[in-house]
């Protein structure tokens, strides 16, 4: 419970962006669908055409 | 109080040739020296007049003039006060020095430029149609990784059996925000089915608590102990636990919240009430979690949530910051910090794709989950794990962390600023502005010293063994007032 308490604690200013910047819910998901669409799209494009050889390739090694 | 926590992040990129027949080492001595010729170009350097065959530290005149690249290791140092050389195979970059969160951010990403512009040097040295590739990623999902370190200053007197304990409940469960994502596990034997996505690019390969290694049986607190600088006063905490961050918002959360956490420690106001019973089981349980629900062991008996540590760790980090101030982190990154991280916090627990302009693992799921289920594939499928590598390509016109919508912190301007200029907030100012103004007169630099060449006199070592010495606001002026380094040494009272 403890826990709980200190999260909902953080300086005021901060919990009201919080609220702010949660948007209704029906039209946040509604525009972040569109949004994913239109990357998707744009990702059938740039990816790489010929994906398993790509992946297979790219071997690293070891490092730090 | 604290000691400025004074920052900096080396990244190994993953690199691979196409189109050619060459190896690791080879191919990131080549992208390296292909930089720096340049460079030079555009600095008006006369390379003819330099010897051969000086210190690797330096500027190694051998390597920029070879035609054809050797396999001896590049290691030259910048005028932004970074090292940009070749470690293990991988081409890697250490940001210089840096005061904040923010700064060392905005290094970062210059390093990112300073590597697609090396890409693009490199081609027309390359055979015909040939290309080398960088990724800004830490492992091959094959089983191979490679780090993105960060390093932060630490007072010596803090003992660092408190570190190790107190910093440790941050280690393991910050991926809940910072980690940048991997589709698959590479623990052996575990496969796509078990855990199709997890949070962290790199907590499979970690198997010890504390210990040396960094290539083996890597631990979570890394216990080198190279500081750099004035070993009677300082650590410099060497951190192998971290992904590299495609999200502006990762890096500055990443390292901003670790210097504050590490502020509070050294100030001995963090407690062990988060200690971990199994943190090397933990680490990986938390990052093969994305539902982020299944608790973790404390070593009281209590089970958390990896969020509840992080919220635990964020109410302390409120707290400290209004009450003692947050001047070692700098009081504006702190503000900027922790707002962050709590709205990614409150994000990734609520609704995750809330927070996909924030979180790598977030925005890197939100693709891979929905082209998934666009084309129908499975989770074993090649193209999935071809996104996720695709996610962190260097290549602008295909980097997909650069469409996910991830939204910006740095000022663009100011990324392409600091490729060439150093920060003025640290010693990383002297060393970078004495490079650009005298590269004919550094024999060599390195983190805590350069070596003069003024002449006739023997060679002139400068040891800069304080982090926060050498900025702008102490030695600007006397580089700018003297016309030969001779000059600058004899002003500067050596």
């Amino acid at each position: 419970m403890a826990e709980r308490t200190q999260k909902q604690k953080p300086a005021p200013s901060r919990a009201e962006e919080t609220v702010d910047e949660a948007p209704p819910v029906a039209a946040s998901g509604d525009k972040l669908k569109a949004e994913l669409d239109d990357l998707l799209d744009e990702i059938d494009e740039v990816l790489e055409t010929n994906a398993e050889d790509f992946v297979k390739s790219y071997v690293q090694k070891g490092g730090e | 109080m604290a000691i400025p926590k004074v920052c900096g992040i080396e990244t190994e990129y993953g690199i691979l040739v196409r189109g050619a027949d060459s190896n690791p080492v080879s191919a990131s001595s080549l992208l390296i020296t292909a930089y720096l010729g340049s460079v030079q170009r555009r600095a008006g350097w006369d390379f003819e007049d330099e010897r051969p065959g000086r210190d690797a530290r330096g500027f190694s005149v051998d390597d920029l003039l070879a035609p054809e690249v050797d396999t001896a290791l590049v290691n030259a140092v910048l005028t932004n006060g970074a090292r940009y050389y070749v470690d293990h195979a991988h081409p890697e970059i250490s940001t210089p020095e840096c005061s904040t969160a923010r700064e060392a951010l905005v290094y970062d990403r210059a390093a990112e430029e300073i590597v697609r512009l090396s890409m693009a040097a490199a081609r027309p040295l390359l055979p015909e149609g040939a290309e080398i590739l960088c990724h800004k990623n830490n492992s091959d999902g094959k089983g191979n990784s490679y780090g993105c370190h960060e390093n932060y200053l630490v007072g010596r007197d803090v003992p660092f059996a408190r570190i190790v304990h107190q910093i440790t409940p941050h280690f393991v469960t910050r991926q809940v925000v910072v980690g940048a994502g991997k589709v698959g596990c590479e623990l052996p034997g575990v496969g796509t089915d078990e855990v199709p996505f997890q949070l962290s690019q790199r907590a499979d390969f970690f198997e010890e608590e504390v210990g040396l290694e960094t290539t083996l049986k890597r631990p979570i607190v890394n216990t080198r102990d190279e500081p750099h600088c004035d070993a009677t006063k300082y650590r410099r905490l060497h951190v192998i636990v971290g992904d590299a961050n495609m999200s502006e918002a990762a890096t500055l959360v990443k390292v901003g919240a670790t210097a504050l956490v590490l502020a509070m420690i050294e100030d001995d106001v963090l407690g062990d009430e988060m200690a971990l019973a199994n943190p090397v089981t933990a680490i990986r349980q938390v990052s093969h979690d994305p539902t982020l629900r299944q608790t973790v062991l404390l070593r009281s008996g209590r089970r958390v949530t990896a969020l509840e540590v992080q919220w635990w760790l964020l109410g302390k980090a409120v707290r400290y910051a209004a009450g003692r101030g947050a001047e070692a982190v700098g009081e504006s990154t702190a503000a900027e910090v922790l707002t962050l991280w709590e709205q990614m916090l409150t994000g990734v627990e609520a609704s995750p794709g809330t927070v996909a302009d924030l979180v790598d693992w977030v925005a890197k799921e939100r693709i891979i989950d929905g082209y998934a289920n666009r084309h129908g594939l499975d989770a074993g499928d090649a193209r999935l794990k071809a996104l996720d590598l695709q996610y962190h390509d260097m290549r602008p016109d295909r980097c997909l962390a650069d469409r996910a919508g991830l939204r910006r912190f740095a000022d663009s301007d100011d990324v392409l600023r600091v490729v060439t200029e150093p920060p003025e907030t640290t010693r990383a100012y002297f060393r970078g502005r004495c490079l650009a103004k005298w590269p004919d007169a550094v024999v060599a630099a390195n983190w805590d010293s350069m070596v003069f060449d003024v002449g006739t006199d023997p060679l002139r070592r400068v040891p800069m063994m304080e982090p926060l010495r050498g900025t702008a606001s102490s030695v600007a002026r006397l580089i700018d007032d003297s016309d030969t380094p001779a000059e600058l040494l004899a002003r500067l009272g050596g």
